[in-house]
């Protein structure tokens, strides 16, 4: 009984959402001119075509080193969870 | 455990054609759609393939891990030290010093939708291709890493 209430309640709430987010214009944000001023000026002050690239790698450059660092860190991760098991007899690599 | 000659042979068939492709959105990363990440992605899809068609016996002689790991730090080391080289040309770290400058990968581009060329961009494709090499590694080795962990029934 409480369990079917919940179901109830929650999909209520998610309709609710979803009826409101419909109700949200798409592509009209309400301030854009950061949005603006990277297309007007992105190809001119990085010489790159790609304007995703040059907001990616030139504009937010410290934002991807640290991308880049939380793939290096999941590796290390991994490869320190699974030390244990190839240091043994039967795995040795290289 | 190891797939039947089929997948194998398919595999190897495709193996070259992904890390063409990869390598193709990487240094392309400035004028196309993709870039250093979904580059080195393709690419570690196609040694994904060559790994999970063969044992882990097999395959570590194709793909030595000592390489893949020298690959990800040489690509997470050559972004870091193209950050820090823009702090010696007196540009804030990471700031663009080769872009426009008509030397290596500076060529100055003209304004406005063109095709392009793959020798502009200053900094924005060095730092692809390091991302790429490091996403590359990165990825291989989790899955090498996986692998080594499976035990295997001893042919």
């Amino acid at each position: 009984m409480r369990t079917a209430l919940f179901c109830v309640i929650l999909l209520v709430l998610a309709g609710g959402l979803l009826l409101m987010a419909t109700d949200l214009s798409f592509g009209h944000p309400l301030r854009s001119d950061m949005d603006d001023y990277f297309i007007r000026h992105g190809q001119y002050q990085t010489g790159v075509n790609n304007i995703v690239t040059s907001i990616v790698f030139d504009f937010r450059g410290f934002d991807t080193l640290g991308e880049a660092t939380v793939l290096f860190t999941a590796v290390l991760g991994v490869g320190l969870m699974f030390r244990k098991l190839h240091s043994g007899e039967e795995y040795e690599n290289d | 455990m190891k797939m039947t000659k089929i997948v194998r042979t398919t595999a190897d068939a495709f193996y070259p054609f992904c890390l063409v492709f990869g390598l193709y959105v990487v240094t392309h990363g400035h004028l196309t759609p993709g870039g250093g990440f979904q580059g080195g992605a393709v690419m570690a899809t196609g040694t994904a393939l060559l790994i999970v068609s063969r044992s882990y016996r097999e395959i570590t002689g194709r793909l030595r891990q000592t390489m893949l790991k020298l690959c990800e730090a040489f690509g997470l080391m050559l972004f870091l030290l193209a950050g820090l080289q823009s702090l010696a040309n007196a540009r804030p770290f990471l700031g663009n010093w080769l872009t426009q400058t008509g030397g290596f990968v500076g060529s100055v581009v003209s304004y406005g939708p063109n095709p392009g060329s793959l020798d502009t961009g200053g900094l924005v494709p060095l730092l692809n291709v390091g991302v790429g090499l490091e996403v590359f590694g990165g990825l291989t080795l989790i899955i090498l890493c996986m692998l080594s962990g499976i035990k295997e029934d001893r042919p």
